[in-house]
């Protein structure tokens, strides 16, 4: 690092950049960021039981959980077939 | 009452086995009866870091099949006493590290009156590391100072809390402790390295020790003499210290702040 950019700190040490990221990306984790291992089963689980009333593609059921501040959202999305 | 501590990480290549080897010979020479036991089936390395590969006949997994005994399968070691070796299995699949076997085989350990079993978790979070640890009294994770090992180490604190047997059946938790493998204070003085400091505030677990990176850590496994031998090493004196915190007793940190290179070192170099 050169004496005038120490002098006027306008760039981060490294090491302190990866304190930063560190910190950032283990509270997502801890905080059950990749704790949604259930949704690809939730997704399996809700087009059984809507295709016993309704006739739906796979495809047009969507699970996805969102993160809002302080909440999450578990936001399904179904999209029925529209009548003959 | 025996004791079970699990060397683990997540990220390979940290300093699991060079640690699981010097933590053991290092109680060992406390006056512990120890075994170690290799728990990485298929990548055994154990044995070499400890130098008794050809002594290899039996392995875990012929113990755990009832292939062989436990007596037959242990390797004394022959740069210690009170210090033996039970290594992994190089030909089966790790499939075949069943959890009642393991259970038997600690079970029979705790018989023979060891004081400490230590066990060399393989890297990763499936079955060898999650049955490294199941049976875990302590944990010493192993971190080297780079994002992606302090970040597996979490990663790896976390499976320890879901799925040790001590925590399925709430008894009182695992003690964690962090052990920080080839720290450069000058790196981390010029900012290009996450300091210890750092490291424990982001994992928030409790120090057992730093061990400097070292040349002399290569040197011994070369040799297949755990680093803890090698006199005067850095390393070394940083491993024994580990061991006299891990038996309570109160030791500074040596080995992480920068000292300047001398007039004449930066002369005529050297190591």
């Amino acid at each position: 690092m050169s004496l005038l950019s120490m002098l006027f700190g306008n760039k981060p040490k490294t090491a302190q950049v990866a304190k930063e990221r560190l910190q950032l990306i283990i509270a997502h984790e801890r905080d059950g960021g990749g704790n949604a291992d259930f949704l690809p089963d939730l997704q399996r689980e809700l087009i059984a039981v809507i295709s016993k009333y309704v006739k739906v593609n796979p495809d047009d059921i969507r699970v996805s959980l969102e993160k809002q501040d302080r909440y999450e959202v578990l936001e399904v999305n179904i999209v029925l077939p529209e009548k003959p | 009452m025996t004791r079970i501590i699990t060397v683990t990480s997540g990220k390979g290549g940290v300093g699991k086995t060079t640690t699981s080897a010097s933590f053991a010979t290092g109680l060992a020479q406390r006056g512990f009866k120890t075994a170690v036991i290799d728990f990485d089936v298929g990548l055994r390395n154990l044995d070499l870091i400890m130098g008794c590969e050809r002594r290899v006949v039996y392995d875990l997994i012929n113990v755990i099949n009832g292939e062989a005994t436990l007596t037959q399968a242990l390797i004394k070691d022959k740069h210690c006493d009170n210090l033996w070796v039970l290594p992994a299995s190089q030909t089966r699949d790790k499939d075949a590290l069943k959890e009642e076997g393991v259970e038997k085989v600690l079970a029979e350990l705790t018989h023979q009156g060891f004081d400490y079993i230590v066990c060399d978790s393989p890297a990763g979070i499936e079955h060898g590391a999650v049955m490294a640890l199941t049976f875990a009294d302590e944990a010493v994770v192993v971190t080297n100072p780079e994002v992606s090992s302090v970040r597996d180490s979490d990663r790896i604190l976390g499976i320890l809390q879901a799925k040790s047997r001590r925590s399925i059946e709430g008894r009182e938790p695992v003690k964690e402790h962090l052990l920080i493998t080839r720290y450069n204070p000058g790196r981390v003085e010029a900012g290009e390295m996450l300091s210890y400091k750092d490291i424990q505030e982001i994992l928030r677990v409790p120090i057992i020790g730093v061990v400097p990176e070292s040349e002399d850590v290569l040197q011994a496994s070369n040799q297949g003499a755990p680093v803890i031998h090698q006199k005067e090493s850095d390393a070394a004196l940083a491993y024994q210290d580990i061991i006299a915190r891990f038996l309570g007793e109160e030791k500074p940190l040596r080995f992480v702040d920068y000292v300047k290179p001398g007039i004449l070192k930066r002369l005529f170099g050297g190591k």
